[in-house]
């Protein structure tokens, strides 16, 4: 068990090492290797980090979901636990993105919020993601707790996709953004090669952060479960 | 004295069973739907003793209107763009009552133990349930709708309209049905299923109001038609994830 | 007619049974006792199906667990401390209900006998909510034996009822609920079990620490060994 812990201790560390060095290299490539939009100015960069979060959040939820379905298959708690810490991630993710997204809003279309319906179904997916924590704090059978956090996770995340076509039929606004030339949408841009390489580098670190904050916590929890059987054990003698 | 005589058991129990013939077939769903047809029965003859559940939906539903009527001070033009909005507010909101009692009762009695007790398939339990649901939020709108008529002024008894509300409303009976399954369970029981059932009904607001906003003006079926498709698609596709997924929720 | 082997079920990261082994023989009416916590409506739940044990077997009637759960429940009648009577129903349409959902047929002229033999015909129109605790739990036994099953599962039957209702329970029991069948039962009134028991079982921590037959105990002494063992 002991040697068990230190090789997945080592694996952790050293994807903790690489996710640092790719952030950094992607934050250098963000500053310096981008060149510089024509009619949004120095706030486009936002852009390279907002994407990226935006998607690896629900990355973030599709993970969720894949583990509900699993989770309900086998009852193993390992997945329940990678189910519910990438909905903690996700959510992290996501309200990062808001704030990326706001601050790039403000000075690109004047304004902070706007109910367009990718906005809008991204709004109501948090708001699933943060019922399903609610769920979950509210339940105190962890068995029970697993069960009905994978279900909702599911119908969760099911819902999305239909939310959002119902509230694109309804609205219109963002900008559409990987080389559509006719981007008359306010605020749209054709990415250039050295642009398309920034935004993929970036793409990738990110996400790469995703795995390894979703490892970490994984290793935590696991730790803290550990604990408990530990302290079961002990007053049960 | 037993009535019922019982036959030595043959040791067939311990073969592989196969698949039932078409009668067999036809077999189990008449017991299936014997099933769900009791449940319904009991809620109903239960609820038409007590009255308690309809009553307190129809008042607040009631309440409801009134509030929207003194807050919103509206005129001609606008009551006729409100009206869909706050007709699918006010059953969304009374809805959640019915939904919630439903399970609540039969936790607090125990008496889910004894629905799954019975040799029956555990949908059937959620069928029989929500088809209830939907009876009892159905009898609400069929004395909403009227007041409705009457408080903004507008007709509301188009039968392309009724088809609407039952349309939503089995979409949305659907989902919190199962979501009120898991919430009853929860501490925070009253409040839970609302944070767990709104965000997942969007889809079918929206329709239904677009919908109904649409009918009510008379608009043409481009602009309504779309939205009943997308209903049609909700419910199908949410009735069928929990179908699956009662069974998860109510197995220990 | 009722087997587990090494039966343990865990919630969480807690185990309220450990490898329980129990037999009991068709027709044997055997009684559990044991403290609060030890495990009994646990044992009790995953033998009527509304439980899946985590580790080991458990078989009904000849039926594994939980595999064929839903053959099981045809042959078993249920008596817990929550009655699962609806309040709102009255007496004949509680029986009705549950006639429909397992299937009963002649259902009226069943209900009608069983309303005789738990003693509740003439309140058979009366809803259930205006019924003593007593008389709930007769109409209880009277949902349970509706089906005719085989084996009988009985929590803790006794709770919540006088000297006078407990004796009319005992009679309905042994009468209308034990007769020929398997019965199941766990209770904390030592002396009504032991008189009406076949075999006593002790579960103790989530194990069985005492068994014997009837002639084999005697109360007194029965009584101090469920202490000691009780408080290991």
């Amino acid at each position: 068990m002991e040697k068990h812990m230190d090789k997945s201790t080592r694996t952790l560390q050293i994807l903790n090492v690489v996710t640092a060095v790719l952030m950094v290299i992607a934050t250098g490539l963000v500053f310096f290797y981008a060149p510089r939009e024509r009619v949004m100015g120095e706030v486009q960069r936002i852009f390279y980090f907002h994407v990226p979060v935006a998607w690896d959040s629900m990355l973030a939820f599709f993970v969720t979901f894949i583990a509900s379905i699993v989770y309900l298959r086998s009852r193993s708690r390992w997945w329940d636990m990678v189910g519910s810490t990438s909905v903690e991630i996700g959510l992290v993710f996501t309200v990062m993105a808001i704030v990326s997204g706001s601050i790039w809003a403000r000075p690109a279309w004047n304004t902070w919020w706007t109910w367009d319906p990718r906005l809008t179904t991204y709004t109501i997916m948090a708001l699933i993601y943060v019922a399903y924590l609610m769920l979950r704090q509210g339940i105190e059978d962890p068995d029970q707790r697993a069960r009905f956090a994978a279900v909702y996770g599911i119908v969760g995340f099911i819902s999305v996709p239909i939310t959002f076509f119902s509230i694109r039929w309804w609205r219109t606004i963002h900008p559409v953004v990987i080389g559509n030339g006719s981007s008359s949408a306010q605020g749209g841009f054709d990415m250039t090669s050295p642009m398309r390489l920034v935004f993929f580098f970036s793409l990738f670190s990110i996400t790469v952060l995703y795995f390894c904050f979703l490892a970490n916590r994984l290793r935590l929890e696991k730790l803290a479960e550990r604990v408990e059987q530990l302290k079961a054990k002990l007053l049960s003698a | 004295m037993s009535v019922v005589s019982r036959q030595p058991e043959p040791d067939i129990k311990e073969l592989p069973q196969s698949p039932p013939s078409p009668s067999g077939y036809w077999l189990l769903f008449t017991d299936y739907c014997r099933a769900v047809g009791s449940v319904l029965w009991k809620d109903f003859t239960a609820e038409l003793r007590s009255k308690e559940l309809l009553s307190a939906m129809l008042v607040f539903s009631l309440l409801v209107v009134l509030i929207f009527n003194f807050a919103l001070e509206l005129d001609k033009a606008a009551r006729e763009n409100v009206a869909a909005g706050v007709l699918w507010v006010t059953a969304i909101f009374a809805g959640t009552l019915g939904l919630n009692r439903s399970f609540a009762m039969e936790k607090d009695r125990g008496s889910l133990d004894g629905l799954l007790l019975a040799p029956v398939d555990r949908s059937a339990i959620y069928f029989g349930k929500l088809l209830g649901n939907l009876l009892f939020m159905l009898l609400v709108q069929a004395v909403i709708l009227p007041v409705f008529s009457i408080l903004f002024n507008l007709p509301m008894l188009k039968p392309l309209l009724l088809v609407v509300v039952l349309l939503g409303t089995i979409g949305y009976a659907g989902v919190g049905t199962l979501l009120a399954s898991m919430a009853v369970h929860s501490r925070t029981r009253d409040v839970m299923l609302p944070i767990l059932l709104f965000p997942v009904a969007v889809p079918v607001l929206v329709a239904a109001v677009r919908a109904s906003g649409a009918i009510l003006i008379s608009a043409p079926w481009e602009d309504i038609g779309p939205w009943l498709n997308l209903l049609i698609v909700y419910d199908v596709i949410f009735i069928a994830v929990a179908f699956m997924a009662f069974d998860y929720v109510v197995e220990e | 007619m009722i087997e587990t082997r090494a039966l343990t079920k865990t919630f969480g990261l807690k185990s309220v049974l450990r490898g329980v082994d129990l037999d009991v023989a068709p027709g044997e009416f055997v009684v559990l006792f044991g403290p609060n916590g030890a495990g009994k409506t646990t044992l009790l739940r995953i033998l009527a199906t509304l439980s899946k044990p985590s580790f080991g077997r458990a078989q009904v009637a000849g039926f594994p667990l939980p595999a064929e759960a839903g053959e099981v429940r045809r042959r078993l009648g249920v008596v817990s401390h929550h009655t699962l009577i609806y309040g709102d129903l009255t007496a004949e349409e509680n029986l009705r209900f549950y006639a429909r959902m397992y299937g009963v047929n002649h259902a009226e002229r069943r209900i009608a006998a069983v309303l005789e033999q738990v003693g509740l015909a003439a309140r058979r129109r009366d809803l259930a909510r205006t019924f003593s605790r007593g008389q709930q739990q007769r109409l209880a036994i009277g949902r349970a034996v509706l089906h005719d099953p085989e084996v009988m599962l009985f929590d803790e039957p006794y709770t919540g009822l006088d000297q006078e209702a407990s004796a009319m329970l005992d009679e309905v029991l042994r009468e209308v609920a034990a007769k020929g069948r398997t019965v199941l039962m766990t209770t904390h009134d030592l002396l009504r079990g032991l008189a009406v028991a076949d075999r006593a079982l002790i579960l103790s921590r989530g194990q069985i620490a005492f068994s014997a037959k009837r002639g084999e105990w005697e109360t007194a002494e029965f009584l101090r060994t469920y202490d000691a063992v009780v408080r290991q």
